[in-house]
C-alpha cells in the first residue's frame, strides 16, 4: 500500500488537461476593475512631474502619496519601493498605477512624465556600489599558488536569462473583511504577506491566497510582492476587486531575470593535475535594487570551486548595483553562473595540462570524507565519483571523443552539485513550520509550499500517506491560504521536499502515535478533531559561521553530471544539441516520474541557456523582450535525453530525499561550452550564439 | 457571429476586430485557452477553426463566421490524451497544456515521433522539456 517510491496520479486530477484550472487571469469577480502599472523610460534620474492626457473621471489613480505604510518591498534590504516617489533608477520602474473597469479605455490612457535625467551606469565591473561582498577563506592560497607547478587563468561571462513561464505574472486583490485578499500566481505566499503588512501596516487585515501558479522557476519568488501591493493599493482605493495581469512584453521588461556574472579563476596545479590553489573572483550584475542579490551571491559564492577537493581556495564575490531594472531568483540560484565558470575552466585546466579532462575530474572529485571551500566534512551521501563514472560510461565518452576529431560534432562533460535547502543559518532562521489535520475521511496538509508544476501536492501527500500508513488518496491538500496553512517557508531552495516534507514527516508519525492503531476516519468520529503542527529541526551536527563563511554551508547535496553532445553547422556557425546523457543522484525519488520532469524540464532550460536564450540590453531595457525575439527551446531544438537516477539516501530528508528542482539547471550550459571547445573554438562564455562562436579563436 | 462552437450553433456579439482569444475568454466563458504571449510564438490559445490547428490570439473574431471552432472545452474531459497527459506527467503546471492537447489532436493516429515533433513545434512548454508530453501523445495513439 505505499506510495514512495511509485509514480502514483498527481494530486491536481484531470483540470489541467481539460482547461478547468483556473489561473489568476481565468477569475473574474463582480465589479472588478482591470489595473495598470505606469513605468519610467529613463534608467536613471527623477522625476519633475506627471500630466495626464486623459479624462481621469472612472479611474482609480494611484501614486506614492497614497501609500499608508512603508514604500518599501519588504524582503532582505530595505532598498526597493513600491512607487517611485523621486528617483528612478532603472527602465520599467512602477511610478503610478491606474484602474478602470473598461480595459480598453486603461490601456489607452495617456500618462506623460518629465523627469530630471542622470547619468545611468551599466557595467557591474565599474559600479562603486556593491550590495554585498562575501570572502571565503581556506588554506594559504598566495603561498599555494607560489608553490604550484602549473598556474591556468581564465574569465568566464554569463548573461541575463529570463523565466518565460508560460503563465504571466497576475494577481486579484479584493478589498474584504475591513482589509485586503490577495489572490495570486506566486511562489511564496508569506513573502507577499510580508510585503504587504509594511505597505499597509502592522495592524492591516491581510490576506494572501495562491491561484493554481503557470511556472515559476524563481521568477514568482519576490516580484508577486511587489505586484500584490499594486493591485491592494488599487484596491482599496477603488473598494472594488482589482486584477492586475502583465503582458508579455511587460513581464519580460519590467520582471527580474537570472543574474549575469563574470567569474575569473587563478588555479595553481601540480604537473599530475592536482587542484592546489583556487583563486576565485565572482561579479554579479545585481540591477538596480539588492532584492536576493545577497543571497543569490552567497550561493553562487559556495559553489564556485565545483566538486573538487582543494587545500587552498579564496572565494571573493560582490553584486553590484546597476541602472537595470533588479535581477532575483532563478532555478539555480547563481550556482549556474558560478558552475559554469569552474566546469569550462576544468577543461582548460586540461587543455593545459594535456592531461584527459576526465582524468583530471576524476583525480580531484570531491569524495565522502573530503572537506568543501567552507571546510565542510562531506558524508557518505556525496557521490560525485559515482555521477561521473556512470555519465562517462553510460555515454561512450572516452570513445566519442576520439571519433568526433576532425567532424563537426563534439562532445562535453560537466561534473556538478547542488547545495538542497537555504543556505548556512538560513533554515534555522526561518523556523518553518508544517500542519497537519484530521478529516473526516483521512488527513489534510496545511503547509505554505506551492504547487507550481513540480508536483508539491502529490509528493507531500505520498510522504505523509506512507508515514501515516493509510492510502495515498486520503490524504488532503489544503490550499496554500495564509489565513489557513503554516508557514512553511517559501517554495525555493530545493526545499520543498526535502525540508518540508521532512517536516511532514514528523507531523504524520506524531499523529500515528495519537492515533495509536485507530484510522483517521474513526479517531476523527470516536475523539474529534486532532491537528499536530511541528516546526524544522535542523540535523544536530549543523554548524555554521556567517561572519567566517566557515561550516556546513548545507544539510547535504545532490550531484550530477552531464554529457552533451552538439553538431555545429560549418558555414551558419549554429550549434545543436543532438544527445544528452544526464546522471543525477538526489537521494531518492518519492514520485520518479515527477523527478524525471524535473530534470527533464530542467536540462532544457539550462540547453536553452547555453544556446539561444539571449537577452539583449539596449539603454538598460531589455530590447528583445518578446518571444519572437527571445527565443527558448522548441521541440525542434530539444534532443533526445537519456536520463539516469542514481539513489544515495540522506537521512536527514523524509524517506531518504535530497532536493532535486534546481540541480538540474547546473550542469547544461557548461557542458555544451566544453563540447563546442571539443570542436575546437576557445568559448568562455554564454549563450553560446552563432555571433559568439564567428569571434572566437581557434584552439 | 454565428459559428459553431464546440459541436453547438451559438450567436455571439462581440467587436469583429476582437481577438478570437478573448471573444472566448469572455463571451464565452471558455477559459480554457490560455494567452502565453498574445502574438502566436507560444501556442498556449490554440483551438481549432475548421479541424485545423490555429492560436486564437492572431485570429480577429469576424472571421469566426459560419466556421466551426473546437476548443479544450469540446474535447470533455475524457479524451485518450488527456487521460494520457496526466498518466505521463504531460503536464507540469498545466498553462501549456490545453494548447499542446489541441496540437496533439490534430495530429495522424499513426504519427512518429519525429511527426509528434514537427507537430507540437508551435506549442512552447518551459517545464517538461517535452520529453513527458511525448510520452503522452504515443501512450495516446490509436485509442481515440
Amino acid at each position: 500500500m505505499t506510495s514512495v517510491g511509485k509514480s502514483v496520479s498527481r494530486k491536481d486530477g484531470i483540470g489541467n488537461d481539460t482547461g478547468r484550472t483556473r489561473y489568476a487571469d481565468d477569475i473574474v469577480l463582480p465589479g472588478m476593475l482591470y489595473g495598470r502599472t505606469v513605468r519610467s523610460t529613463i534608467p536613471h534620474g527623477t522625476v519633475r512631474g506627471i500630466r495626464f492626457g486623459f479624462d481621469t473621471a472612472g479611474f482609480t489613480i494611484v501614486d506614492h502619496r497614497d501609500i499608508p505604510g512603508r514604500n518599501i518591498v519588504a524582503l532582505i534590504d530595505d532598498d526597493q519601493p513600491f512607487l517611485v516617489e523621486r528617483a528612478v533608477n532603472h527602465v520599467a520602474e512602477p511610478i503610478l498605477l491606474l484602474a478602470h473597469e473598461d480595459r480598453e479605455k486603461l490601456l489607452a490612457a495617456k500618462v506623460e512624465i518629465d523627469y530630471d535625467v542622470a547619468e545611468p551606469l551599466y557595467d557591474p565591473e565599474r559600479s562603486t556600489q556593491s550590495f554585498k561582498h562575501i570572502t571565503i577563506l581556506k588554506g594559504d592560497v598566495d603561498d599555494a599558488l607560489a608553490r604550484a607547478d602549473v598556474i591556468v587563468e581564465g574569465t568566464y561571462r554569463t548573461g541575463h536569462q529570463e523565466h518565460v513561464y508560460i503563465e504571466t505574472n497576475g494577481v486579484i486583490a479584493v478589498p474584504e473583511d475591513g482589509g485586503v485578499t490577495v489572490y495570486g500566481s506566486l511562489q511564496c505566499p508569506f513573502y507577499a504577506y510580508k510585503a504587504l503588512k509594511s505597505l499597509f501596516g502592522p495592524d492591516a487585515k491581510v490576506r494572501v491566497v495562491q491561484t493554481e501558479t503557470g511556472g515559476g522557476f524563481g521568477g514568482k519568488e519576490e516580484y508577486p510582492s511587489m505586484i500584490a501591493g499594486h493591485a491592494a493599493l488599487l484596491a482599496l482605493k477603488s473598494g472594488r476587486p482589482v486584477k492586475v495581469v502583465y503582458d508579455r512584453v511587460e513581464d519580460m521588461v519590467a520582471t527580474t531575470k537570472r543574474h549575469p556574472s563574470i567569474v575569473t579563476h587563478r588555479t595553481g596545479l601540480t604537473r599530475d593535475g592536482r587542484l592546489v590553489a583556487m583563486d576565485v573572483d565572482v561579479i554579479l550584475d545585481g540591477g538596480a535594487y539588492s532584492t536576493l542579490s545577497a543571497v543569490v551571491l552567497s550561493r553562487g559564492c559556495i559553489h564556485a570551486a565545483g566538486p573538487y577537493r582543494c587545500d587552498h581556495i579564496r572565494i571573493n564575490g560582490q553584486a553590484m548595483m546597476t541602472n537595470t531594472p533588479p535581477n532575483g531568483a532563478f532555478r539555480g540560484f547563481g550556482a549556474p553562473q558560478t558552475e559554469f565558470a569552474v566546469e569550462v575552466h576544468m577543461e582548460r585546466i586540461a587543455e593545459a595540462l594535456g592531461m584527459d579532462s576526465v582524468t583530471l575530474r576524476e583525480i580531484n572529485a570531491l569524495e565522502p570524507g573530503d572537506r568543501t571551500a567552507t571546510g565542510q566534512l562531506l558524508r557518505d551521501d556525496a557521490s560525485a565519483r559515482q555521477v561521473l563514472d556512470e555519465a562517462v560510461h553510460r555515454s561512450d565518452f572516452r570513445r566519442k571523443r576520439d571519433a568526433y576529431r576532425g567532424t563537426n560534432k563534439g562532445i562535453g562533460l560537466a561534473l556538478f552539485y547542488h547545495g538542497a535547502g537555504f543556505t548556512g543559518a538560513g533554515e534555522e532562521r526561518l523556523k518553518s513550520k508544517a500542519r497537519l489535520d484530521l478529516t473526516d475521511s483521512g488527513v489534510r496538509i496545511l503547509v505554505a509550499s506551492t504547487e507550481i508544476g513540480q508536483g508539491t501536492r502529490t509528493m507531500h501527500a505520498q510522504i505523509v500517506a506512507d508515514a501515516l500508513g493509510i492510502p495515498y488518496e486520503s490524504v488532503d491538500v489544503a490550499p496554500p491560504d495564509t489565513a489557513l496553512v503554516a508557514d512553511s517557508g517559501p517554495t525555493v531552495a530545493s526545499r520543498t521536499c526535502m525540508v518540508v516534507g521532512k517536516i511532514l514527516e514528523r507531523c504524520a508519525m506524531e499523529m500515528k502515535q495519537t492515533l495509536d492503531g485507530m484510522s483517521p476516519a474513526e479517531y476523527f468520529r470516536t475523539k474529534g478533531p486532532l491537528s499536530v503542527v511541528m516546526e524544522h529541526v535542523p540535523p544536530d551536527w549543523i554548524r555554521w559561521n556567517d561572519d567566517t563563511y566557515q561550516g556546513d554551508a548545507y544539510p547535504t547535496y545532490s550531484w550530477g553530471c552531464d554529457v552533451v553532445e552538439v553538431e555545429m553547422d560549418l558555414d551558419t556557425y549554429e550549434v545543436r544539441p543532438s544527445h544528452v546523457t544526464v546522471v543525477q543522484e538526489f537521494g531518492r525519488p518519492i514520485h520518479p516520474a515527477l523527478a524525471r520532469g524535473q530534470i527533464e524540464g530542467g536540462t532544457v532550460q539550462g540547453l536553452g541557456y547555453a544556446l539561444l536564450e539571449r537577452v539583449v540590453m539596449k539603454d538598460g531595457a531589455m530590447a528583445n523582450a518578446t518571444l519572437t525575439n527571445y527565443t527558448i527551446p522548441t521541440t525542434l531544438d530539444t534532443p533526445e535525453l537519456d536520463i539516469v537516477m542514481l539513489e544515495n539516501h540522506y537521512d536527514g530528508g523524509p524517506f531518504g530525499a535530497k532536493g532535486l528542482g534546481e540541480l538540474p539547471m547546473d550542469g547544461p550550459a557548461p557542458a555544451v561550452v566544453n563540447a563546442i571547445r571539443h570542436l575546437g573554438l576557445d568559448l568562455r562564455e554564454l549563450p553560446a550564439i552563432p555571433e559568439t562562436l564567428l569571434a572566437c579563436n581557434s584552439l | 457571429m454565428q459559428f459553431t462552437l464546440n459541436g453547438a450553433p451559438v450567436d455571439v456579439d462581440a467587436h469583429p476586430m476582437k481577438r478570437l482569444l478573448d471573444v472566448l475568454r469572455e463571451e464565452c466563458a471558455l477559459t480554457g485557452t490560455k494567452e502565453g504571449c498574445g502574438e502566436g510564438e507560444c501556442g498556449a490559445c490554440t483551438v481549432l477553426i475548421d479541424g485545423a490547428s490555429a492560436c486564437a490570439c492572431l485570429v480577429p473574431f469576424a472571421q469566426a463566421e459560419g466556421t466551426t471552432i473546437v476548443t479544450i472545452e469540446g474535447l470533455g474531459d475524457a479524451h485518450p490524451l488527456q487521460r494520457c497527459f496526466m498518466d505521463e506527467v504531460g503536464a507540469q503546471c498545466g498553462i501549456c497544456t490545453p494548447g499542446m492537447i489541441m496540437s496533439a489532436y490534430v495530429l495522424e493516429a499513426d504519427a512518429s515521433l519525429e511527426d509528434i515533433r514537427v507537430g507540437l513545434a508551435g506549442n512552447l512548454c518551459r517545464c517538461t522539456g517535452y520529453s513527458a508530453i511525448y510520452r503522452a501523445v504515443i501512450a495516446a495513439r490509436g485509442k481515440a
